[in-house]
C-alpha cells in the first residue's frame, strides 16, 4: 500500500501431497502388457515398493518422484493401491506434467542422481517457495533488484535493512584489459574486470538456476547466469565477454555510422552516431546497456571472462532499445535509471560468484569515471506539505520518514534541504519528496475533505442544445443508441464513403480495423448486419461520434449524429398496418431533430445511397448532413432482404440554437384555402413551395402540402399536389377581395412552373 | 274532483310505462296539450261560481304541477337511460396495446455518463473536450511524458503519423483548457480513448472521465473527499469504501490509484493525483500559488459494477438484446 503493487502471490508450484524422491531399483517388462514395465522402488521405506510404470525412459538407478499410496496430485488425482493388467502396483513416479511443473513433458522427471531418497519432492526443490510479481512503475527503478525491494520494504515498515554482504576480491592475477571510456556523458562509469581460467562448462548451482527460473530467466551457461543473478539481485545488468575474441582493449564510444552489430538475437541492426557501443579494437561487441553481439560472448569452452559493470546514462538508452524493436531485462533497467554507487559493488558480487562458481583467478578491477548524475538539494517547506496534502506532519515526524527513506537532509526550522540516494532517479523537485512523505506516511493517513471554494453558477447558454437533449430525441422516435468502434475497414471507407485516401493508423491492431471513419454509416451497417444476424427484424440505430479526415496535413474531427432504419416503420402492431420504413419516416426524424429550424433536401447521389432516393440535407445555405436508402447494390452486398434508410448530420450545426422571442398571437382568425395543381413530376414540391415563399404574397402565413395523387385520371408523368394555404392579418379581418389577390399571386408563381390549377 | 285524481293517476302511469321520449311527448299532449283533458277542465272554470273557483282552481293546477313533475323526472330517466345504454355499446378493451411508435434508448456507457456529468455539474464542474486525434505533445509532452521517457511505454498506443496519436486518455483536455482559462477551474472531460490492447478485460477503445480542480487551495485530501463523494453518490451507496494507493503518472505528483471496496473486495476504479509542477509550467499557471488535482476513471468499469454488466466487448457489439436492457 505504498507503491510496490504486488500483481500476483502465487506458489511456484500447484499443491500435492505425498511425493518422495525416489530410487528405481529394478525394472522388469510387464508379463502381460508390452509397453509397461513393473520397477522395484526405494521410496525410502522399509521395503521397496512394486510400481507399475508406462514411462518409456525409466531404468533402473535412475532418481524420480515418486506419488506413494495417499498421494494427492494436481487435478485431486488421489493415488490408490491398483492392479495392473494383473500387477499389484503401490504407487506412481511421476513426470513433470503429472505434477503440475511443466505444461508438457516427456517421461519421469528424472531428478539429479544426488537427491535424498524418501525426502519430499516439495522441500528437495523448494516448491513451497512463494512467487511475488510487482508490478513496478517507470519511476521505480531502484526496485528492479531484490536488494532494492528489500530497502524499499524497511523504508515502508521501518524494519532494519540487512545489507547483502559482498566480500571484495583483491586481485588474485595481474591480467587487466585496458578500458577507455570515449563518451563518458553517456557512461559515467565503466568497471571491468579479467577473470583468467575459469572453467565456463560448470554447471550452474541448483539454488541459482531454481531462482532465475523462478524470476522467469532461463538459464544459458554458468557465467551468464551469473550476471544474470547479479542483475536481479542488485539491479545491475552486466555483461561478460570471451576474453580470447576480443581484439585489444574495451571502447565506450559511440556507434560510426554505417556500422553495423549482429546481436546475441541474431537480429543485424544498423547503428548511428548516437549509438552508444562496447567495441574493441577492432568492432563494436555490444549495444551498451542494451543486448549483447555475437561473436564475443562466453561459451563453454571460454577460458578467461572479462566482465563488465557500468552505469549508462538514462538519457544515452531511452527510446534506443525500442528503436530496434527490443526491450531487454538491461535496458528496462538503464532506460529508467541504476544505481551508480553499486556499480564496482556488482562487479565484486558477480567476481565472487564467478570464483565460487568457475573458479579462475581475478585481476583489478579496471574503471573509467566520468561526471555521475548530480543530486541537488531539494527545498521542502513543511507548509508546503500540509498545502499539498491537507494534513500537517510535525518535524519530528518528517525526519523520521527522511531517515527510514535514507535521505541526506539538513533542517532549518520548517525548511528542509533533501538530498536524495544515487538509486532514486525520480525526485527532483519538492512535489517528488512530498509524495515520499505521504507515501510513507500513508494515503489511508490523509482524511477526504470536501473542498472549501466561492461559488459561482456555471455558464448555461441556450445558443447550444445540450448532447442529452438531441439524443433523447432520437430515443423519443423508437430508436437506439450504440458506440461502436472510430477505426473502420478500409474498403468500408472506400465503398460507402468513397473516400480513398481515409487517414491511417499506422499500427492498427487489426486489418478490419485499420482506418479512421470518415462517417458513422460503416458502425451503423455493421452493427445492422449483426442484429439481422440475430433474427431481428426491425432495427433502428443511431450513434454520435466522431469522424475524421485530413486536409492539407491537419485532420479534421467532426462530431456527427448518424442513424439507420430497417424493417417496418413502427413495430408490428394491431392497429397499424404494416408498412415498411421508407425515407419520409427518416426524413420526419430529421426535421425533428432540427426543429424549429427548417430544412431543406437537395436531391444529390452518395456512394452509399440509391441514387434516386438519396438528398443532401441544407439549413439554410449550409449543408449539413445526407439522407437516403442504402443503396440496392450493398443491400445485396450485405445481405440485407429490404432497404434501410440512412442519415448522417453534423452535430455542431445540430446543436445550435435560438433563443426564443414572442411575437404577436392575432386576433383575428386565420382563413383557409386549399390550392390543387397538376405539375410535371420532375418539378419538385420544394421548387414550388419556394416560389410561393418567394412570391411575398400578403398576409399568407403558412403554405403546406395536404396531399398528393398520381395514377388513374392522372396523365402521365404528371401528379397533383393539394396546398393548404393559411392568410391572417394581425390588424384586421381579412377581405374576400385581399384573400383573392394574395391566392391569385400564388396560383401566378406556381404557373411559372407549368403548374395547372384544378378546379 | 274524483275526476281530476282519476286523470293524474292515468297520466302517472302512463308515463311510467311510455320507454320512448317521442311518445311520452304524445302522451303529454293528450292531458297537457290544447285538447288535453287537463286543459279542458282548466277551461271548464270559467263555468263555475266565483265561490268555487278559486279552489277548484288550486286544485287543478296542483294537478298539473304533480304531472308536469313526474313528465320532466320521466324525461331524465329516459335520457339517461340513453346515455347509459351508448356509453355501454361504446366501451373499449383496454387491455389493447397502445397504437404507434415505441421508444429507444441511449447507450449504457452514455447513460453512465449522463449521470456521472450530473453529479459533477451539481458541485460545479464544467464540461470541456478535445479532439480524439491528438498531437504528440498534447497526449504526452505537455503531460511531462517528454520523448523516450518510458511512461510513454505504459501506454500501448496508436500512431497516425509520428508526431499524431488517436489519444491514449483524456488528460490532454486538462492542457488544452489550462491554456485558455485561468485558475480556479473545475472541469470534467469525457469520451473515446484509445489503447493498442484487445482481450476480455481491454477494448481497443473505451470511455474515460478526467476531472480537474484548479485552486489557491485544494489538496490531496480535497481530492479524497471529492472522488469518494462522487462514488458513493454514484453507486448510491453511502458506505462504500474508497482506497488510495500510491502510483505512477509523468503529469500528477503526487499520484495514486483509486480502488474502491466491492463484494468484499477492492477494485480498481481510476488514477488520480495532484497536478504535476510541470504541467503547470507548461500553461503558465504559477503552481506556486495555484495547486490542482485531477483524476481519470473508466466509465465502462463504472457501468460494468453499477448495471452488473460481465463482458467489456458487449458495450462495443451493438446487440439489440443487449442494449435495450439499459432503456
Amino acid at each position: 500500500m505504498a507503491g510496490l503493487e504486488v500483481e500476483s502471490l502465487e506458489p511456484v508450484a500447484p499443491a500435492f501431497s505425498n511425493v518422495v524422491v525416489a530410487e528405481v531399483l529394478e525394472v522388469t517388462k510387464h508379463p502381460d502388457a508390452d509397453r509397461l514395465n513393473v520397477c522395484r522402488v526405494n521410496a525410502g521405506e522399509a521395503n521397496p515398493l512394486t510400481i507399475v510404470c508406462g514411462a518409456a525412459n525409466v531404468a533402473a538407478g535412475v532418481k524420480v518422484p515418486c506419488a506413494r499410496i495417499g498421494a494427492v496430485l494436481p487435478g485431486d488425482f488421489a493415488i490408490r493401491q491398483a492392479r495392473v493388467r494383473g500387477v499389484e502396483s503401490s504407487g506412481m513416479l511421476c513426470s513433470e506434467k503429472e505434477l503440475g511443473l511443466a505444461g508438457e513433458s516427456q517421461g519421469l522427471f528424472l531428478l539429479p542422481g544426488d537427491a535424498p531418497v524418501g525426502m519430499p519432492l516439495r522441500e528437495y526443490l523448494d516448491l513451497d517457495d512463494k512467487l511475488f510479481t510487482l508490478k513496478l512503475t517507470p519511476n521505480r527503478s531502484d526496485c528492479s533488484g531484490i536488494a532494492g525491494v528489500a530497502r524499499e520494504v524497511a523504508a515502508l515498515t521501518g524494519s532494519p535493512l540487512k545489507p547483502l554482504e559482498i566480500p571484495f576480491q583483491p586481485a588474485a592475477s595481474t591480467g587487466q584489459l585496458p578500458v577507455r571510456v570515449a563518451d563518458t556523458t553517456g557512461c559515467p562509469l565503466y568497471c571491468g574486470r579479467l577473470v583468467s581460467g575459469v572453467n565456463a562448462a560448470a554447471p550452474t548451482p541448483v539454488w541459482m538456476l531454481r531462482r532465475l527460473e523462478r524470476s522467469g530467466l532461463r538459464s544459458i551457461s554458468a557465467v551468464v547466469d551469473i550476471t544474470n543473478y547479479v542483475m536481479l539481485e542488485m539491479g545491475q545488468p552486466m555483461h561478460a565477454f570471451d576474453v580470447a575474441k576480443l581484439s585489444g582493449g574495451i571502447t565506450v564510444r559511440r556507434a560510426r555510422k554505417d556500422e553495423s552489430l549482429a546481436l546475441l538475437n541474431e537480429q543485424k541492426v544498423a547503428l548511428d552516431g548516437d549509438i552508444l557501443v562496447i567495441a574493441d579494437d577492432a568492432r563494436a561487441l555490444a549495444l551498451a546497456g542494451i543486448m549483447g553481439g555475437q561473436g564475443s560472448g562466453v561459451e563453454t569452452g571460454t577460458q578467461d571472462v572479462f566482465l563488465e559493470s557500468a552505469f549508462f546514462h538514462p538519457d544515452a538508452i531511452a527510446g534506443k532499445a525500442r528503436r530496434f524493436g527490443l526491450s531487454t531485462d538491461s535496458s528496462f533497467r538503464f532506460e529508467r535509471g541504476v544505481d551508480f554507487a553499486a556499480t564496482r559493488l556488482a562487479l565484486e558480487r558477480a567476481t565472487h560468484l564467478l570464483l565460487e562458481i568457475c573458479g579462475g583467478s581475478g585481476g583489478a578491477i579496471s574503471e573509467v569515471r566520468g561526471q555521475l548524475p548530480r543530486r541537488e538539494a531539494i527545498l521542502l517547506r513543511r507548509s508546503r506539505v500540509a498545502r499539498v496534502l491537507g494534513i500537517e506532519l510535525d518535524n519530528s515526524r518528517i525526519a523520521t520518514l527522511f531517515k527510514r527513506l535514507q535521505f541526506d537532509f539538513v533542517a532549518n526550522g520548517d525548511d528542509y534541504r533533501v538530498t536524495s540516494p544515487s538509486y532514486r532517479f525520480d525526485l527532483s523537485i519538492e512535489a517528488d519528496v512530498i509524495e515520499e512523505l505521504a507515501r510513507l506516511h500513508g494515503y489511508d493517513n490523509i482524511p477526504a475533505l470536501a473542498p472549501h471554494a466561492a461559488l459561482t453558477m456555471l455558464p448555461y447558454s441556450e445558443l447550444r442544445r445540450p448532447l442529452t437533449r438531441i439524443q433523447h430525441t432520437l430515443v423519443a422516435r423508437d430508436y437506439q443508441e450504440i458506440v461502436s468502434y472510430a477505426f473502420v475497414e478500409e474498403q468500408i471507407e472506400r465503398e460507402l464513403c468513397g473516400n480513398d485516401d481515409p487517414v491511417a493508423l499506422q499500427n492498427p491492431i487489426a486489418s478490419n480495423l485499420a482506418v479512421m471513419r470518415s462517417s458513422l454509416i460503416g458502425g451503423l451497417v455493421g452493427a445492422l448486419r449483426f442484429n439481422l444476424n440475430r433474427k431481428q427484424a426491425r432495427v433502428r440505430l443511431f450513434e454520435v461520434g466522431a469522424c475524421f479526415a485530413r486536409i492539407n496535413g491537419e485532420y479534421l474531427q467532426s462530431q456527427r449524429l448518424s442513424g439507420i432504419a430497417y424493417g417496418e416503420a413502427q413495430s408490428e402492431q394491431w392497429g397499424a398496418a404494416a408498412q415498411p420504413v421508407d425515407f419520409y419516416d427518416v426524413k420526419a426524424d430529421v426535421d425533428a431533430l432540427f426543429a424549429p429550424r427548417q430544412l431543406s433536401f437537395v436531391s444529390a447521389t452518395h456512394p452509399a445511397l440509391h441514387p434516386g432516393r438519396s438528398a443532401q440535407i441544407h439549413l439554410g445555405e449550409q449543408v449539413v448532413g445526407w439522407i437516403g436508402e442504402l443503396h440496392p447494390q450493398w443491400q445485396q452486398r450485405y445481405d440485407m432482404p429490404k432497404a434501410a434508410v440512412w442519415f448522417e448530420v453534423d452535430m455542431d450545426m445540430l446543436s445550435q440554437a435560438t433563443v426564443p422571442r414572442m411575437g404577436e398571437i392575432s386576433k383575428f382568425l386565420p382563413v383557409r384555402r386549399d390550392l390543387a395543381v397538376v405539375v410535371d413530376e420532375a418539378v419538385s414540391v420544394q421548387t414550388l413551395l419556394d416560389a410561393m415563399q418567394q412570391a411575398s404574397a400578403p398576409c399568407v402565413v403558412e403554405v403546406g402540402l395536404f396531399d398528393l395523387y398520381r395514377g388513374k385520371g392522372m396523365e402521365q408523368g404528371k401528379k397533383s399536389l393539394a396546398f393548404r394555404v393559411l392568410l391572417q392579418d394581425t390588424q384586421k379581418t381579412l377581405t374576400d377581395s385581399e384573400i383573392g389577390t394574395s391566392i391569385a399571386m400564388l396560383v401566378d408563381v406556381m404557373q411559372k412552373h407549368s403548374a395547372r390549377l384544378r378546379m | 274532483m274524483e275526476q281530476l285524481q282519476q286523470i293524474l293517476d292515468q297520466a302517472l302511469k302512463q308515463f311510467a310505462e311510455i320507454g320512448d321520449e317521442a311518445e311520452l311527448e304524445q302522451v303529454k299532449a293528450r292531458y297537457l296539450g290544447k285538447e288535453g283533458s287537463l286543459t279542458a277542465l282548466l277551461k271548464g272554470l270559467g263555468k263555475l261560481s266565483a265561490e268555487q273557483r278559486p279552489a277548484a282552481g288550486a286544485r287543478i293546477n296542483q294537478v298539473k304541477q304533480a304531472m308536469e313533475a313526474a313528465l320532466q323526472q320521466r324525461r331524465d330517466t329516459l335520457q339517461n337511460n340513453k346515455l347509459a345504454h351508448k356509453l355501454a355499446a361504446e366501451s373499449l378493451d383496454v387491455t389493447l396495446p397502445g397504437r404507434g411508435m415505441g421508444t429507444g434508448g441511449v447507450h449504457p456507457v452514455t447513460r453512465t455518463l449522463e449521470r456521472i456529468e450530473q453529479l459533477f455539474h451539481s458541485l460545479g464542474f464544467a464540461t470541456a473536450s478535445g479532439p480524439e486525434i491528438e498531437s504528440d505533445f498534447y497526449n504526452f509532452t505537455a503531460l511531462n511524458i517528454p520523448e523516450n521517457h518510458p511512461a510513454r511505454a505504459m501506454h500501448d498506443t496508436f500512431y497516425i503519423d509520428p508526431r499524431h496519436v488517436l489519444r491514449t486518455h483524456t488528460s490532454p483536455v486538462q492542457v488544452r483548457y489550462m491554456e485558455a482559462h485561468q485558475p480556479p477551474l473545475k472541469i470534467i472531460s469525457s469520451g473515446r480513448v484509445y489503447r493498442f490492447d484487445s482481450d476480455a478485460t481491454h477494448s481497443p477503445m473505451f470511455h474515460q472521465v478526467e476531472g480537474l480542480w484548479v485552486d489557491e487551495e485544494i489538496s490531496f485530501a480535497n481530492l479524497k473527499g471529492v472522488v469518494q463523494d462522487f462514488l458513493q453518490r454514484f453507486f448510491e451507496r453511502d458506505d462504500l469504501q474508497v482506497r488510495f494507493r500510491p502510483s505512477f503518472f509523468p503529469f500528477t505528483e503526487p499520484s495514486a490509484e483509486m480502488d474502491m471496496s466491492w463484494n468484499g473486495g477492492w477494485l480498481e476504479i481510476g488514477g488520480c493525483g495532484m497536478v504535476h509542477p510541470n504541467v503547470m509550467r507548461h500553461v503558465n499557471i504559477d503552481s506556486e500559488k495555484y495547486l490542482g488535482f485531477a483524476f481519470g476513471l473508466g466509465v465502462e468499469r463504472l457501468a460494468m459494477l453499477r448495471y452488473g454488466v460481465n463482458d467489456l466487448r458487449l458495450f462495443y457489439e451493438s446487440d439489440l438484446r443487449f442494449l435495450k436492457q439499459f432503456n
